[in-house]
């Protein structure tokens, strides 16, 4: 291992030396990349990130927005923390930039060893939120979230929600149901949204907070239906679904689909990269997606998307310390 | 009945327009070199072609999709059989006789008997799948997480004979396997394991191919030539028509193993999470149960050839089945097809039958030409490999061995898995001179996840009640034939032993 790890920092060390002296040949105004670019995936294949990736690269080349190909690389290992590690070990590179989501916060906050501070990363964009409904399959007879709380109570720690990973979005969402209704519900963690989405279909579980693109498939057969949706307004999508703030419950949680470069990037590259994403951001098949996965959310870069971060940061630490797991 | 012939029909007539039957060949032919190369598996060949599909309709960019998932399926045996280093874990069953009948000069009979029993387990399984898909998609949707545990212990079990008789050996295999599944992340509590102190690279846990290809390839490799000397030249396999011709007609008996893989495979590959790996592994521990020599098999029978084969191509249409009806990927390539439909705008689920006929009945059409054109493919380019194991060892060494680095740097591209990868070639030597089973060891990284991941949340839903796996109609039956599965090699040696002595008294 000892040999590994000594190639690994020479190869590293080179790299660095290469990456400097290329990126002080490249202060003309208008920087293009000279190689393909690494874009790095915070999560397995075929999950939620992993698929908004490959639409983002797929309009990228569609509309030849980059002069080099974007390369997706799958990093998923420790909830993105092998992705947030290798964003840190490529410090100073230009040609690394990676989609994330909310492990962002949550994985440096919870693993404190891992030395990152994601306010030394390059903001991007920050292409969409993802929203969050409260689901039931439609046999249970459930129509409404006091329903849903007078059955969840009854069947105490029998009642049984799938989520997707320990300490991510969907647990965070059933401590808060927890915590507000007074419930015991039993969180159980399965490998990625669509896979959750399923448990409830086969009624394997009782409930779960997809995001909409996750469970619309089901939805639209008539399978599950949605409670209600933890966001400020109603979604577009389902105008019959009220939110918890109309039921006195004023919780609104979103989801990031953000692009983040790698901490010390060059600001002309980081230019580069802020404009290729705005293009993509406004093409008609990015907004058609949003529109079909009931995504919301603005076009967020540079300063504003730090700030949008911190607070993000903020808001994540005092749920974590909230469910005792900080 | 009619309704599904008419469709069916109509997709045909999708799949045979020039464009879309250029792209089946097309795919075929590329899938079947992608499976081929180590570490280059369909998973990235699909994810890798995905972005270039937006040049054609949606129905032909899935054709395209869906023929390099067949080819490469096909391509997979070829490196499994010729070089001894599975292609992708769907091919590991079948290095296991693939290769001893590669070194005994029978590298195209092993071949044949792989392309051919990919035909037929690619088309029983179309044909399964072109009849009950909507009501096969229910039973997909039954199967839990207890009832995921109990598959996996069965797939244990039908393994547990693989090491031969020497069960402890096999044991210390198993549980190299299983310690090695451990490494990365805990799922149930989010943290990092066995990370030795937080080196990145161990964090995406240790990937199935680098331990396969460093057994296997590296390993397996530096013993061939300490046993040799370098003198080893395969080549006594010669090929010609009459050659292939009578391989052919030597597959009539094994075609009962032939379709047990095929049916055993397309049911394994439509539970989603389980795939094309489980399916193949088991179809070949039944195979070797059901066989009436058992220990020829891991020896060269072409029968440990067929039955995975039959079972990863079933199995690998099977879990578009999942992918499709219910829009949940039963591997990690249809985790990728079903990113590409919604990238062009259809919604996988289970309103595509109703919705999208048209692009449905195309695909199921287009694998039935698919199948067709990936064997007479595989089968033309036979005598092309058998040339290739012509070439003297010594010069086949240098390229098994940039194959194993670029297979072992593929799938991650990190340098660290390349290190680990030659860390276990020198461990796969080491087994492999003191006789240690190396098969366990790659079942055990391959089902270990599954089986742990599955058996903690049923466990979570149980909370912590074993009874949770026997109470359930599903598990429980499954789990009771899993349990007499294991106890059957103990049951043997209990057998023995009381004969053993009396033998003894008899001399």
């Amino acid at each position: 291992m000892k040999i590994a790890k000594a190639a690994g920092a020479a190869a590293l060390a080179v790299a660095l030396l290469t990456s400097a002296s290329l990126s002080s040949l490249a202060q003309a105004a208008d920087w293009k990349p000279r190689k393909p670019v690494e874009f790095v995936i915070m999560a397995g294949p075929g999950g939620g990130a992993d698929k908004m990736a490959r639409l983002m690269q797929t309009i990228v080349e569609k509309h030849d927005l980059s002069s080099r190909p974007l390369i997706p690389v799958n990093k998923p290992g420790g909830s993105g923390a092998e992705a947030l590690v290798y964003l840190k070990q490529k410090t100073g590179d230009d040609h690394v930039i990676m989609v994330t989501l909310n492990s962002f916060y949550t994985t440096p906050l919870r693993q404190a060893a891992l030395d990152v501070d994601i306010s030394t990363y390059t903001p991007v964009a920050r292409m969409a939120e993802d929203t969050f409904l409260l689901w039931v399959h439609n046999d249970s007879g459930i129509t409404t979230v006091d329903e849903f709380v007078t059955a969840a109570k009854q069947q105490g720690k029998e009642w049984k929600m799938a989520g997707t990973g320990r300490a991510q979005e969907d647990e965070l969402l059933t401590r808060f149901l927890n915590k507000t209704y007074s419930l015991d519900i039993n969180y159980v963690p399965f490998k990625g949204g669509g896979a959750v989405a399923k448990q409830l279909a086969g009624k394997h579980v009782n409930s779960t907070v997809n995001n909409p693109s996750e469970a619309l498939g089901f939805y639209e057969a008539g399978t599950v239906r949605a409670l209600a949706s933890f966001t400020p307004e109603r979604l577009p999508l389902f105008p019959d679904t009220p939110t918890f703030k109309e039921l006195g419950v004023d919780h609104s949680y979103f989801m990031q689909r953000s692009v983040v470069g790698a901490p010390g990037m060059s600001p002309e590259a980081a230019a580069f990269y802020q404009g290729v994403f705005r293009k993509v951001y406004e093409s008609p098949e990015w907004q058609d997606y949003m529109k079909k996965k009931s995504l919301r959310g603005d076009f967020l870069t540079g300063d504003a998307l730090m700030e949008y971060w911190i607070n993000g940061r903020a808001l994540h630490q005092q749920m974590l310390k909230d469910i005792g797991d900080l | 009945m009619m309704e599904i012939l008419s469709h069916l029909i109509d997709g045909f007539a999708i799949a045979v327009q020039p464009m879309n039957l250029g792209l089946i060949i097309f795919g075929c032919a590329l899938g079947l070199f992608i499976g081929a190369m180590p570490g280059l598996g369909s998973v990235n060949g699909v994810a890798i072609l995905l972005p270039m599909t937006f040049l054609v309709p949606p129905a032909s960019a899935i054709i395209f999709l869906a023929a390099i998932y067949y080819g490469a399926m096909y391509g997979g045996a070829i490196s499994s059989i010729m070089l001894g280093i599975p292609g992708a874990s769907t091919a590991v069953a079948t290095t296991f006789d693939g290769r001893p009948l590669a070194m005994q000069g029978l590298a195209d009979r092993a071949l044949v008997a792989a392309a051919t029993a990919s035909f037929v387990g690619g088309t029983i399984s179309v044909i399964l799948f072109t009849m009950f898909a909507p009501p096969l998609a229910d039973v997909a949707l039954a199967f839990g997480a207890p009832e995921e545990f109990a598959l996996m212990m069965l797939a244990f079990g039908t393994f547990i004979g693989l090491g031969g008789d020497d069960i402890p050996k096999t044991f210390f295999s198993i549980f190299i396997g299983l310690v090695l599944s451990a490494v990365g992340l805990d799922i149930v509590s989010g943290e990092p394991r066995l990370i030795f102190g937080g080196i990145p690279g161990f964090m995406h846990g240790v990937n199935f191919l680098v331990l396969a290809i460093g057994i296997y390839g590296i390993g397996e490799m530096l013993w061939t030539i300490e046993s040799s000397r370098g003198k080893l030249n395969v080549s006594q396999a010669t090929v010609s028509v009459s050659r292939i011709l009578s391989c052919l007609k030597d597959l009539k008996s094994t075609i009962k193993s032939m379709v047990m893989g095929s049916f055993l495979g397309y049911f394994v590959g439509i539970l989603p999470a389980a795939g094309a790996t489980p399916g193949s592994l088991m179809s070949y521990g039944v195979a070797k149960t059901l066989s009436k020599d058992p220990d020829s098999f891991g020896k060269g029978n072409v029968e440990g050839v067929v039955a995975p084969e039959a079972a990863n191509n079933a199995a690998s249409t099977g879990s578009m089945l999942p992918m499709l009806t219910l829009g949940i990927p039963g591997s990690p390539t249809t985790a990728i097809l079903l990113g590409g439909m919604v990238i062009w705008g259809l919604e996988p689920g289970p309103r595509l039958f109703v919705d999208n006929q048209d692009f449905v009945w195309a695909l199921i059409a287009s694998l039935y030409a698919a199948n067709l054109f990936a064997v007479l493919i595989n089968i033309a380019f036979i005598p092309m490999f058998i040339w290739v194991l012509r070439l003297p060892f010594t010069m086949l060494v240098p390229i098994i061995f940039i194959l194993c680095v670029v297979g072992g740097y593929a799938p991650t591209q990190d340098m660290h898995d390349v290190w680990l990868m030659f860390g276990f070639g020198v461990v796969g030597y080491l087994m492999r001179k003191l006789d240690y089973p190396m098969a366990p060891a790659v079942l055990a990284i391959v089902l270990g996840p599954l089986a742990e991941t599955s058996m903690r949340q049923s466990l979570l839903m149980s909370h912590g009640t074993f009874s949770i796996f026997f109470e359930r109609p599903v598990a429980g039956p499954i789990m009771v034939v899993a349990i007499v599965l294991f106890l059957l090699p103990l049951i043997k040696m209990i057998k023995d032993r009381i004969k053993k002595p009396a033998e003894g008294t008899d001399a």
